[in-house]
């Protein structure tokens, strides 16, 4: 067993452009999930709606883009993103809370399967999506971007070390907004609703209204984080969007504590430490025949396994994740 | 106070309703509410049908009636929290069917619930400040500038403080208000309730729960809303509150409106007496009635 490069990989990606991808749309759910009590399975969607919006806008005319530059490629995925939010939210905001998770799921799924779908091939690229659209964004990099650069066993490439910088600064922005809106009023109503929608309303405020802007808030969160997964892999696949990726947010956010500001980003990073550490260790043992024979043809999804029964014993016994203060979660609505 | 034997038209408070008959849906000088024809029903069961119903402007009315009534639900239809199949009401001449509730709320219009709804996870403090209505800080933009919203926040801070004290529970402004008492629980979401600056505030049930110590106070706090100038309705089954502090007296049974009148005439009354104060209590309310004086020391 090589101790060492299973160290390395593991380091090397707690902090990398996978991570901050989720950590992004994490942010968003904790704004949903834990700031507003909404319940949305489909951060996916939004993600994908983010990628696709930079993609289709920013590819070549002979990819079946629009050939626009960059920004306006974020323009128009930060706008879809808010007219996916006001689609779903005009609705479903207005029935209980557990039917907004089973219309964002589907909603996250159609949108999957409509990029994927033959019809709009011309458009989306169907199955295998659309790609050369980030040349812009590596164009502007501030490394050389085929170059490695080396920290003594660590090691990235220069494109990578862009889309960790710009990556990071976006994460350390979604954060800052997060905390500013929180502690203020508007903040405060939105916990409110949380809470008790009926409280609120008999205090005066619009219930539907804060949690229909929490819901865009979060959701254009979320296309941020597709926008930097599209740009990091230089490509846009309908299949990066399914509903485990939604769970991945959701883990992140579980792990480091809900309705807290650090909470998805120590998430994120734990997440995928821990991920990766787990995908190395098994692909070390499996190089090695140390897996039993029954496990080897599944070896990829055992990291999946092992994170599940993790996350399940954290929510037993560590219900408010690493941040969240035990008191506050235990407090019930008598 | 305007102690005119024929009340004038268009006295408002409690003189308004000197020398008023004492006959359901009787019309007071200056009603705030007013409720016409209202029918609420689940599925075959009538909770509440009022054919003509004013509140005086000014006063303090109670809502009495056995469990069961229709008092919690004629509550939610006045404030808009549920829908009646029939009828209409205004609040200050203003047709409120069909309207938001948190329209209603702002338009001065203000309910606590009989099953108290405090935000267990906000501090008490926290809970108070959510009350104040028209803050800058609660649009979304100005939620980022603390500049513009630091100062109201500073005033509202201030006016959470002194109601927190009048309500003694200064000393939990930090607590978790899910770590109160269920009596705590009324108090908080009756001071929270008074932080919007309510015009007329409807409080359902607000001594259930709370210590006799404490509901003498209270008893001072409701009175002075009056003073203030502010309309209450409230239900209440503590009679000893219902006489003591109310200038009229509303009974619901089965959904409808049985009777209306001053403490007195309520306590009197004999469909009120058969129908929900029952043969036990008739001999211990005329006791009471005989002296005159409700508000007098009560002997609990
Ligand atoms: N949501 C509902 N669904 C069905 N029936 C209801 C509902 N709410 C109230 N009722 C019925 O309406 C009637 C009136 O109930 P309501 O809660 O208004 O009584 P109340 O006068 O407030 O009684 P209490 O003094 O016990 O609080 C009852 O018969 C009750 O069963
Ligand atoms: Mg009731």
């Amino acid at each position: 067993m090589n101790w060492t490069s299973i160290l390395i990989a593991t380091v090397s990606a707690s902090i990398g452009p996978l991570a901050v991808a989720n950590i992004l749309a994490a942010q968003g759910l904790n704004i949903h999930y834990g700031y507003a009590g909404l319940f949305n399975f489909g951060q996916a969607g939004f993600m994908a709606v983010g990628a696709y919006g930079v993609a289709i806008t920013c590819a070549s005319s002979e990819a079946g883009g629009y050939g626009a530059p960059l920004w306006a490629g974020v323009c128009v995925a930060i706008l879809a993103a808010v007219v996916l939010a006001l689609l779903m939210g005009l609705p479903a905001l207005r029935l209980r809370g557990d039917y907004l998770a089973i219309v964002t799921i589907a909603t996250s799924e159609i949108i999957r399967l409509m990029l994927r779908s033959e019809a709009i091939s011309d458009f989306a690229g169907g199955n295998s999506g659309v790609n050369g659209f980030a040349n812009d964004f590596f164009a502007a990099s501030w490394f050389t971007n085929g170059k490695r650069f080396e920290w003594g066993p660590f090691s990235y490439l220069g494109k990578d070390l862009w889309v960790m910088l710009i990556g990071w600064i976006v994460v350390a922005v979604f954060a800052l907004v997060t905390f500013f809106l929180m502690r203020s009023p508007w903040g405060r109503v939105l916990r409110s609703v949380r809470e008790n929608e009926d409280a609120a309303r008999s205090l005066g405020k619009n219930a539907q209204a804060f949690k229909l802007q929490a819901l865009v808030l979060g959701g254009v969160m979320g296309a941020g984080g597709g926008i930097m997964l599209a740009l990091f892999q230089n490509l846009a696949v309908p299949d990066d969007y399914v509903t485990r990726t939604t769970f991945i947010a959701y883990a992140a956010v579980i792990l480091g504590g809900a309705a807290r500001v650090g909470g998805p980003v120590i998430g994120g990073v734990i997440w995928y430490t821990a991920f990766q550490f787990m995908l190395s260790l098994t692909d070390e043992a499996k190089r090695n025949d140390l897996l039993p024979e029954s496990l080897a043809p599944n070896a990829a999804l055992l990291p999946f396994v092992f994170l599940g029964i993790a996350l399940m014993c954290l929510v037993i016994f560590r219900p408010q994740g690493i941040f969240g203060d035990r008191k506050e979660v235990e407090l019930d609505a008598r | 106070m305007l102690a005119s034997s024929a009340s004038p038209v268009g006295a408002t408070g409690p003189a308004g309703l000197i020398g008023i008959e004492g006959r359901v849906g009787v019309s007071k000088p200056d009603p705030i509410v007013v409720a016409d024809g209202i029918v609420r029903r689940f599925g075959g069961v009538t909770a509440v049908s009022v054919d003509h119903l004013e509140f005086q402007r000014g006063a303090i009315t109670a809502l009495i009636g056995p469990n069961g009534a229709g008092k919690t639900t004629f509550f939610n239809l006045l404030s808009c929290f549920d829908q009646p199949q029939e009828g209409s009401w205004s609040f200050n001449g203003t047709p409120l069917r069909g309207v938001a509730p948190h329209k209603v709320a702002r338009m001065g219009l203000i309910r606590t619930f009989q099953l108290t709804k405090v935000l267990s996870k906000m501090t008490v403090l926290e809970n108070m400040r959510l009350g104040a209505t028209g803050q800058r800080g609660e649009r979304f933009f100005a939620g980022f500038a603390r500049s513009l919203w630091s100062r109201q926040e500073q005033e509202i801070t201030g006016r959470a403080d002194e109601l927190l004290e009048r309500f003694k529970m200064h000393h939990m402004r930090e607590q978790f208000a899910g770590q109160m008492s269920g009596g705590q629980r009324k108090l908080l979401e009756m001071a929270r309730a008074l932080m919007t600056s309510p015009e007329l505030v409807m409080l359902d049930e607000p001594m259930a729960g709370v210590n006799p110590a404490l509901k003498q106070s209270l008893l001072g706090h409701v009175k002075s809303l009056r003073d203030e100038g502010r309309t209450v309705i409230f239900v209440e089954h503590d009679m000893d509150m219902v006489f003591d502090i109310s200038d009229w007296v509303v009974v619901m049974a089965e959904g409808r409106v049985i009777a209306e009148g001053t403490p007195e005439q309520i306590g009197q009354n004999q469909a009120v007496i058969d129908a929900y104060l029952g043969t036990n209590h008739d001999k211990e309310l005329d006791g009471d009635m005989g002296n005159t004086t409700p508000g007098g020391p009560s002997d609990e």
